[in-house]
């Protein structure tokens, strides 16, 4: 087997990477590109601590190949933050609510909320936890999860309006 | 509550919940983990495990594997310079003395178990080489049931036998209370393998760096470092280990996990190795909560006070000891509860199994004795027809009050508190959403110690030093489990020297650059690094108070540390005051050193295992927890409706913080009782799998409501109780409880999943 070139597009930016045609998008995202916010946790597509957005929908980096995925926007939760390295509102919930404890589930959780608030016009309390059941954390219990989510979907402005 | 408005004393930064850097770092997602370092030339290392267990090793072929290209060490255990899992701390705990290899040489005893240790150029490479690693096994005979294992017949594990250490505890005459008593109810009880789930799996990267063998691990014990040495028969300062911040410990990380094999891999190739347990790896071979078999007798008088208990706890240590002669230590010496027992005799026997090892996990087995002691609380109440929160009341433990060790409580025990808080949090009861479903109600009571056994004279050291800006360093030895350690050290320093938040950097979990603080495990780091810290702090004011009162010319006692400030709080010179980046200069200026060292030490006592009495732990934090669930009698289907947890906190350093724990405890409680369940199919794990062992996700269970008490009564900083492990205690006991009151059937085996309801409520009426 030998290694292909592809073109990825990672939070806004290009990369051109040669990779062998089984190599996880996980795997090439955290050890070729540095994306160290993107995390092997099960490799089952269980435990979501890989999550990344594709073209805005949250999809598990452990099931993907990275040559599956070119020509797609990629964003991991460092593509949410802001010029200067600012925190986005989403991520301001998070911090207000305490809703990180080991912090190694967080970017998948950021990651697949953001995308439902996107899509979703203000999403009750049992939408989110039906959204972040591909999300697992170990060490919050998820309320504080909840109320940051809850914060961030209230805070929108509505459809419409 | 009194007990709350009693605590007046004012804080400025403790009590309240500031965002710290930890918590910034991860919701950015720029925190890095142990996985998340790559060097030059940087190798992977991959275990070989046993496929079998308990087998004879015939013999080991690395022929083929040495030859893939690509590969660069495949070592076995003749590499291994002194291959012991040297467990020096539990020495002399247990009765046996049964070393555990760092790689199987003559046999293997439970699946799963490394017997070599493979490097490559690449992941992929390193894990065909593992699989091309060769060993015949001859079987043996095995035993898979800590019962079983107790047979005069059953195959021996250890040549010295099954049983690693049998506890007794015992106070009073509990054969004269039981035959005084007017009830005598008897229960037995059983629980189940557990993993700990945490999200990171066990990482590491080592390298070797000016002659020393480095290794930055997620572990919650950086004083490992000495196993490290004795394993590779280095000098004890020839090896550092840095503990990068975990994301989840939960007690697995307490032994090690990665350590050896890295260690091994580095110091044979002088190349950095990188080492990650896949998940399927880690749930076979990682430890485990230890099954325990309780069975209780409880004599009680007609008004349900409570004259004698006798507990027998059997738990499955597995194939090795690691920490289990402790955990059945703990278990049996917290069996009773929070409830006076004059007359108490406590069996617990932690017996070797051809399964997976059991060790540390939150709870260290004085939370599987929950589901026993308040079962056995309900059933007394059903039996003498009281409510069952009255018959606790009348048997709660007080300060003064003495335990089955012998030792009286030094502290208010304000369990009553945490009860009436968790059940007036509930209100009203609902009704059942359908003519299949009944609803019931449960509550458990609990208490936890923290702090380690006090004959392990526990100490922690923190250093401080004021800089000349006036920011402040912090270093200590701590490790950080994702629950705040580090955080709350800052919020105390900040408190007492008055430095923002902003303005103090701490430097945690290194062997070679920061003082010893003791491993993140017993719930002992607020507890102990918090008073070692406390203590470094007042006495650095206390140091360089007199030169601002110089300066200022007002008495020591008038300063005030506030605001990156040292001002006068009172008096005449009420108002004047200089900044610390002055005060610093002015220490400087006439020698007066700004950093500061101090060891706190715990107290300490010893225990004697032939009487059973003696000292234990420190102190312990109560808690209650109550919940409503709805029962499918049809499908056995159990719901969570509410579900509240109320601890006694003593003080809450970061209230958020501290709801968290107990969100999270109480979480993983609840897959403990409903859920989580490793399954072991003659030793072979069958549930290796997320997909297959299921932990909580965000639909499983509801809200924890967190109802918090504050006596200002623990031993830890400003009146501080440990919070870490007590959540995760009461919930199999309340809501097997609830099961109870929905369905009029007691549950006794944990998890309670629905096909064993069923079973319940398939059983004759009794």
């Amino acid at each position: 087997m030998s290694k292909v070139s592809v073109n990825l597009s990672v939070n806004g930016s290009q990369h051109e990477v040669w990779v062998f045609p089984n190599d996880l998008l996980l795997d090439v995202l955290h050890d070729e590109l540095g994306l160290a916010d993107v995390r092997y946790g099960c490799g089952e597509g269980v435990c979501g601590t890989c999550t990344v957005q594709l073209d805005g929908e949250p999809v598990s980096a452990c099931l993907l190949f990275a040559v599956q995925v070119t020509g797609r926007e990629i964003t991991t939760v460092r593509g949410l933050l802001g010029e200067d390295d600012s925190l986005h509102p989403i991520q301001e919930c998070f911090l207000r609510h305490g809703g990180a404890q080991c912090g190694f589930c967080t970017p998948g959780m950021i990651l697949t909320a953001h995308s439902l608030a996107e899509r979703a016009n203000r999403p009750s309390r049992a939408e989110i936890r039906y959204e972040l059941v591909g999300n697992l954390c170990r060490c919050t219990g998820y309320t504080k999860i909840l109320d940051a989510v809850e914060e961030y979907v209230d805070s929108r402005p509505s459809e419409g309006a | 509550m009194t007990l709350e408005t009693e605590a007046v004393e004012r804080f400025r930064v403790v009590g309240g919940s500031p965002a710290h850097h930890d918590f910034v770092d991860k919701v950015k997602g720029s925190l890095l983990y142990a996985a998340d370092w790559k060097l030059p030339g940087m190798l992977h290392g991959k275990v070989v495990r046993s496929a079998v267990a308990p087998g004879r090793m015939v013999s080991v072929d690395i022929q083929e594997a040495r030859a893939i290209p690509g590969v660069v060490a495949v070592l076995t255990a003749q590499d291994v310079p002194s291959n012991r899992v040297v467990e020096h701390a539990s020495g002399g705990l247990g009765e046996l003395t049964v070393e555990m290899p760092v790689l199987a040489h003559d046999r293997v005893r439970y699946v799963g178990e490394p017997v070599a240790v493979v490097a490559a150029v690449s992941a992929e490479i390193a894990e065909q080489a593992a699989e091309l690693v060769a060993v015949d096994y001859a079987d043996l005979p095995g035993v898979f049931d800590a019962e079983q294992a107790l047979r005069e017949d059953a195959p021996r594990v250890h040549e010295d036998g099954n049983v690693l250490v049998n506890w007794r505890l015992s106070s009073g005459d509990v054969e004269a209370g039981l035959a005084e008593a007017d009830v005598v109810v008897e229960g037995e009880y059983r629980s189940q393998h557990v993993e700990h789930a945490y999200l990171e799996p066990e990482a590491g990267v080592g390298w070797i760096e000016n002659g020393v063998l480095t290794l930055r691990v997620s572990t919650q014990v950086i004083e490992h470092v000495t196993d490290i040495a004795a394993i590779l028969e280095l000098p004890e300062n020839k090896v550092r280990v840095i503990a990068s911040y975990m994301g989840g410990g939960f007690g697995g990380k307490e032994d090690m996990t990665v350590e050896p094999y890295l260690a091994l891999l580095v110091w044979h190739t002088k190349r950095p190795v990188r080492m990650i347990w896949d998940r399927q790896e880690s749930m076979l071979a990682s430890t485990k909560r230890h099954p325990f078999v309780m069975r209780y007798r409880t004599g009680v008088r007609r008004d349900g006070t409570i004259l004698a208990q006798h507990v027998d706890i059997i738990g499955d240590a597995g194939a090795y000891p690691c920490l289990s002669a402790r955990v059945l230590f703990a278990g049996a010496a917290l069996s009773c509860g929070p409830y006076r027992t004059p007359n108490a005799s406590i069996r617990s026997r932690a017996v070797f199994t051809n399964n997976v090892p059991t060790s540390a996990f939150r709870g260290f087995g004085a939370m599987q004795v929950v589901f026993g002691y308040e079962s056995q609380m309900d059933r007394i109440a059903e039996r003498l027809g009281l409510p069952a929160d009255e018959v606790r009341r009348r048997n709660f433990l007080a300060r003064g009050d003495f335990i089955p060790t012998g030792e009286s409580l030094e502290t208010a025990v304000a369990v009553p508190e945490t009860l009436d808080r968790a059940l007036s949090r509930l209100g009203e009861r609902g009704e059942p959403s359908g003519p299949t479903k009944r609803v019931g109600r449960g509550f458990a009571c609990g208490m936890q110690p923290y702090g380690r056994t006090i004959w392990f004279y526990d100490r922690a050291s923190a250093w401080l030093s004021l800089l000349g800006d006036g920011t402040l360093l912090i270093r200590t030895g701590v490790t950080d489990l994702g629950a705040g350690q580090a955080a709350s050290l800052c919020q105390i320093a900040s408190e007492i020297l008055g430095v923002a938040l902003d303005d103090i950097s701490i430097y945690i979990g290194d062997t070679a650059l920061n003082p010893p603080a003791g491993g993140t495990f017993a719930t002992r780091q607020l507890y102990m690094s918090g008073n070692a810290l406390l203590t470094a702090a007042r006495e650095l004011v206390d140091r360089i108070a007199p030169v601002a009162a110089e300066l200022l010319d007002c008495p020591a006692d008038a300063l005030v540390f506030q605001d990156g400030l040292v001002r006068v709080g009172k008096g005449e010179r009420l108002g004047t005051g200089l900044s610390l980046a002055e005060l610093v200069k002015e220490c400087g200026d006439r020698g007066v050193s700004t950093a500061h060292l101090s060891t706190w030490r715990a107290e300490a006592g010893t225990f004697d295992p032939s009487t059973g009495k003696g000292g234990s732990f420190p102190d312990y934090t109560y808690g209650t927890h109550a919940a409503d669930v709805e029962v499918d009698v049809e499908t056995g289907e159990v719901v969570v409706l509410r579900y509240v947890a109320s601890h006694d906190v003593g003080r809450a350093i970061n209230p958020v913080r501290v709801e968290g724990q107990i969100q999270g405890g109480a979480m993983q409680g609840l897959g403990y009782a409903l859920l989580e369940d490793i399954v072991l199919e003659e030793g072979n794990n069958v549930s290796t799998l997320f997909a297959n062992y299921l932990i909580p996700n965000a639909l499983d269970m509801p809200d924890i409501e967190v109802e918090i008490v504050e006596s200002g009564e623990g031993k830890g900083p400003l009146g501080a109780r440990g919070i870490g492990e007590p959540p995760i205690a009461p919930c199999a006991a309340a809501i097997a409880n609830a099961i109870t009151d929905a369905i009029g059937r007691r549950p006794s085996r944990l998890p309670m999943t629905p096909e064993r309801v069923l079973e319940l409520l398939a059983e004759e009426d009794q």
